[in-house]
């Protein structure tokens, strides 16, 4: 009865809405999730070798940083309506705006990561025989990985929350849930699924901060760690 | 592509640019909600920054906000503050989000921006009996300044683009064209209302990155000082780090 009645007086907390919406709610969060993961999959595997790309040769790291900001500046509603011509109304155009904020952020932070793996290290590898690629892989890939997990903290966590503006044209995850809430003032529904975005955003970020400790195993031996703003 | 020619046609019809729909009406009140609110948001958190830098204590405040605003969908908040009881006084739900989302670049890049002060400096300066005030005026808020630019400009874009998401709700401004443009499925004025929006993004960027260029006082020093030398001053560290802010 109390249950229901929340519901009718439309109240911001309201059990009785996850109850009865229970599947609507899995379902926009597993969009969500999903559309999270494919761009942020995506813009790691474009952005890695832009990165090294903009490190071997000078001349492309300008553009490349310069076109990445550039993006970066372009606001959201813009990016996907721009894109919605090439894709039509399809989840591509959410995923494809998402992979292009991603980069200017994981292209920059594995540069600095790369940037930041002392000449030493390289050189005894170089002694030890290693290859490029091995080289590559094998020491300076490890000693960036801090940098390039915090640029993915970043990006996952600023992904997860600009995915809701996919509401627009129907591939928002949760964003659709708002989207259609605010139009019928549904509140409950606003706030459960606002509730559910921030949710998603917190766990990622701790679901990646744990995967660079278990990644990173020498770090936690040292002495002092810096925390990365 | 039949999109770029039906774009061309909108955005070079008269009658799209004038009236309340208009471009001309929609460019003014984008405007006007950004300046009205990078103003506040300035006049809120700027003050706070410096002082919390001054005295060194708050970092953890200045970055856990930063990482708030990060994970906070913009469009979740425009959403919840129009179906509070604040929705139904006119502009002012969006005005909150949009001051809400400009405060954590301003306040992180102001506040890290006077900690980065070279302590050597702020020592000798309070050596040399200056005042707490004096320091903050003379010595900090000078060597501070770039990062407190960047700081503001990074809010501003983001102004921009909050404002064009305050349209989902109702809200004024250039993403009117874009959400009007999706609920007549023309493509051609989703297209034209998005190039308008990104075009005005980018001058926003790059007014600021002109003035920054003009204004930076150490800037202005190290040419001086080139000039003097005859040579060229220390070239400036490459820094490449991530943008403070977020697309919004």
């Amino acid at each position: 009865m109390a249950g229901q009645n929340c519901l009718i007086t439309n109240e911001w907390i309201c059990g009785e809405y996850v109850r009865t919406r229970g599947q609507e709610l899995t379902d926009a969060t597993l969009q969500h999730v999903g559309i999270t993961l494919a761009s942020v999959a995506i813009g790691l595997l474009v952005a890695f070798p832009l990165a090294l790309l903009a490190r071997r040769w000078r001349g492309v790291a300008g553009p490349v940083l310069g076109l990445t900001t550039i993006l970066y500046t372009v606001p959201s509603l813009a990016m996907f309506s721009l894109l919605v011509p090439v894709f039509g109304l399809s989840v591509a155009v959410v995923v494809t705006g998402l992979v292009l904020y991603s980069l200017t952020i994981l292209v920059r932070n594995i540069l600095a990561g790369l940037a930041s793996v002392p000449e030493e290290a390289r050189e005894a590898a170089r002694g030890m025989g290693y290859g490029p690629v091995r080289l590559l892989f094998g020491v300076e890939l490890p000693l960036a990985l801090p940098a390039l997990m915090a640029g993915l903290r970043i990006t996952t966590v600023s992904t997860v929350s600009l995915t809701t503006v996919g509401a627009i044209i129907g591939y928002g995850g949760l964003g659709n849930l708002i989207y259609e809430g605010m139009h019928s003032f549904f509140k409950a529904q606003v706030l459960t699924a606002s509730a559910l975005c921030v949710a998603l955003a917190v766990l990622a970020d701790l679901a990646l901060l744990l995967l660079q400790r278990l990644l990173t195993p020498w770090a936690r031996a040292g002495k002092r760690k810096k925390v990365a703003a | 592509m039949s999109v770029l020619a039906n774009t061309w046609t909108w955005l070079t019809t008269g009658a799209h640019w004038s009236g309340a729909d208009g471009v001309w009406h929609r460019l003014g009140e984008h405007l006007f909600l950004t300046v009205v609110c990078l103003a506040i948001s300035c006049a809120v958190a700027l003050p706070v920054a410096v002082l919390l830098g001054h005295v060194g204590k708050g970092g953890a405040l200045a970055v856990n906000i930063s990482n708030a605003g990060r994970a906070v969908p913009t469009f979740a908040v425009l959403v919840l503050l129009l179906l509070s009881p604040l929705g139904t006084h006119g502009s002012w739900p969006t005005i909150i989000a949009l001051v809400l989302f400009a405060i954590p670049p301003l306040l992180t890049n102001a506040y890290v921006g006077m900690r980065e002060v070279d302590r050597d400096v702020v020592e000798a300066a309070r050596g040399m009996g200056m005042t707490g005030r004096q320091l903050i005026g003379r010595v900090e808020l000078p060597l501070a300044f770039p990062l407190i630019l960047t700081g503001v400009r990074t809010a501003a874009v983001q102004v921009v683009a909050t404002t064009t998401l305050a349209a989902l709700p109702g809200g004024g401004g250039l993403g009117r064209i874009i959400t009007a443009g999706f609920r007549l499925t023309d493509t051609a004025q989703v297209v034209s209302g998005a190039l308008l929006v990104a075009a005005l993004a980018l001058l926003v960027e790059g007014a600021f990155v002109a003035v920054e260029r003009l204004l930076d006082p150490r800037r202005r020093r190290t040419r001086i000082a080139d000039r003097k030398t005859g040579g060229r001053g220390p070239a400036a560290p490459e820094k490449v780090l991530p943008p403070v802010g977020n697309p919004a």
